[in-house]
């Protein structure tokens, strides 16, 4: 804390959190004062370019029956609230459902050796579905965050052909049931936004991290790339990791290691 | 002969004129605010019901871009707060979907023939308290003085220096 006094506007938002955590623990800040933290913090001050949001994936750490970070994805995002529609069959709504993270298997033919990963929007510097959009609807936050601004969006699905993950899906049907946090609707594209409404209220884990870690893999690293402080940072330093398909040059957020 | 129909035409005129106006003025000035609604116990919208009336769209429409495409979620004017005020609760626990029949957004927007989309994507209950136990933010919060809050005693000393209080956004209020 007498740290920050020195630098009283360096403060990060990361560390201001903290402090704001410590001082509740601390339970005792003045005579006669109401000490409110809400809105004048991340709610209020919404996605900065200082910050970079990314993941890093240690695939060594992917169980493969695992579905854990999937489930959790769903929980979170409202997806698991979506009713297959009537007289569709296995195969046409496995294809279709809105999968924001996809468990992929890979196994090396020569070796066998087998590596399970969990795929989703990677959170490209330079995201070829928002070049392709016609509306702008597909766009990169300031924090770096690649999502689909539904008011906007036409329901072309240019972006899903564009992005060279497979990370979109397309909503086929109307939706009954949704959650305050993640509307959906019928003609619109979406894919994994990274929790947007947890980062934004200040959360430091993804839904699909804090499952990971309850599971007891810690395979899911959530974090911010700016931040060389940051445990992701720290964690990118140390081992190598890799970006799917780097041969694009898109810069993604989502980091693999062991892959 | 002419001249009496014509006084008796415009007569009936005025009659249907006036019988339109007094339904539409009733129809118009009644509350569209249902009774099982929390909005049913507040005096005002955040703008002027007039004002709201009018203007709603508007206000929705430019807080949802600094939401969703700038992050700032500390808007005064969000859908999930008109619903959380506007919707009626069914008397089990649940809530009318605030579009239904009869229902706060319907009742003029089927009166004036505009349809209403905002619901084929945005949920139309406020969040149920259960279901929203997964997530760190739950509901739209703003609106509510909320996060943390500690009153300390004023015979208890300061833990922190003034310039911590700042930045930590600390009200100074009188007990």
């Amino acid at each position: 804390m007498s740290g920050n006094r020195e630098q009283p506007k360096e403060i990060k938002r990361r560390e201001f959190i903290g402090m704001t955590v410590l001082a509740a623990g601390a339970a005792s800040v003045a005579p006669g004062i109401l000490l409110t933290v809400a809105h004048a913090t991340a709610e209020a001050e919404g996605a900065s370019s200082e910050v970079r949001w990314g993941l890093l994936i240690d695939s060594n750490k992917c169980a493969e029956s695992c579905n854990a970070c999937v489930d959790a994805c769903n929980r979170e995002n409202g997806i698991d609230l979506l009713q297959r529609p009537q007289g569709q069959g296995d195969e046409m709504w496995d294809a279709q459902r809105p999968q924001w993270i996809r468990k992929v298997k890979l196994k090396d033919n020569q070796t066998g050796e087998v590596t399970n990963l969990p795929m989703m929007c990677q959170h490209c510097e330079f995201p070829p579905c928002v070049d392709v959009c016609p509306t702008a609807a597909s766009f990169k936050r300031a924090d770096g965050i690649v999502l689909v601004d539904r008011h906007t969006c036409i329901g072309c699905r240019y972006c899903m052909m564009a992005c060279p993950y497979k990370a979109r899906s397309f909503i086929h049907q109307n939706v009954e049931q949704q959650t305050l946090r993640s509307p959906r609707g019928k003609g619109c594209v979406e894919s994994c936004n990274l929790c947007v409404h947890r980062i934004d209220a200040g959360a430091t884990t993804t839904a699909c991290q804090d499952a990971c870690d309850k599971d007891g893999h810690q395979a899911i690293l959530f974090g911010d790339l700016r931040d060389p402080e940051s445990a992701l940072s720290k964690a990118l330093r140390e081992k190598s990791s890799r970006q799917i398909r780097a041969d694009l040059e898109l810069n993604t957020g989502v980091r693999y290691t062991s892959l | 002969m002419d001249s009496s129909t014509g006084i008796l035409r415009a007569a009936g005129l005025t009659l249907a004129g006036g019988v339109v106006l007094l339904l539409s003025t009733a129809v118009y000035s009644e509350s569209a605010v249902t009774s099982g609604s929390k909005a049913a116990g507040m005096n005002s919208c955040v703008a002027p019901t007039a004002e709201m009336r009018r203007n709603h769209m508007d206000y929705l429409k430019h807080d949802r871009d600094s939401v969703v495409r700038k992050g700032v979620r500390d808007v005064n004017n969000s859908l999930a707060d008109c619903i959380e005020c506007h919707a009626e609760k069914d008397g089990q626990g649940g809530y009318h979907p605030v579009n239904a029949e009869g229902q706060f957004c319907s009742t003029c927007h089927a009166y004036l023939a505009v349809s209403l989309t905002c619901f084929q994507c945005h949920s139309k209950t406020p969040e149920q308290k259960q279901s929203g136990a997964a997530s760190l933010s739950g509901g739209g919060s703003s609106g509510q003085e909320g996060g943390l809050g500690l009153l300390i005693q004023s015979d208890e000393a300061a833990a922190l220096s003034v310039e911590e209080m700042v930045q930590l956004h600390a009200v100074f209020r009188e007990e």
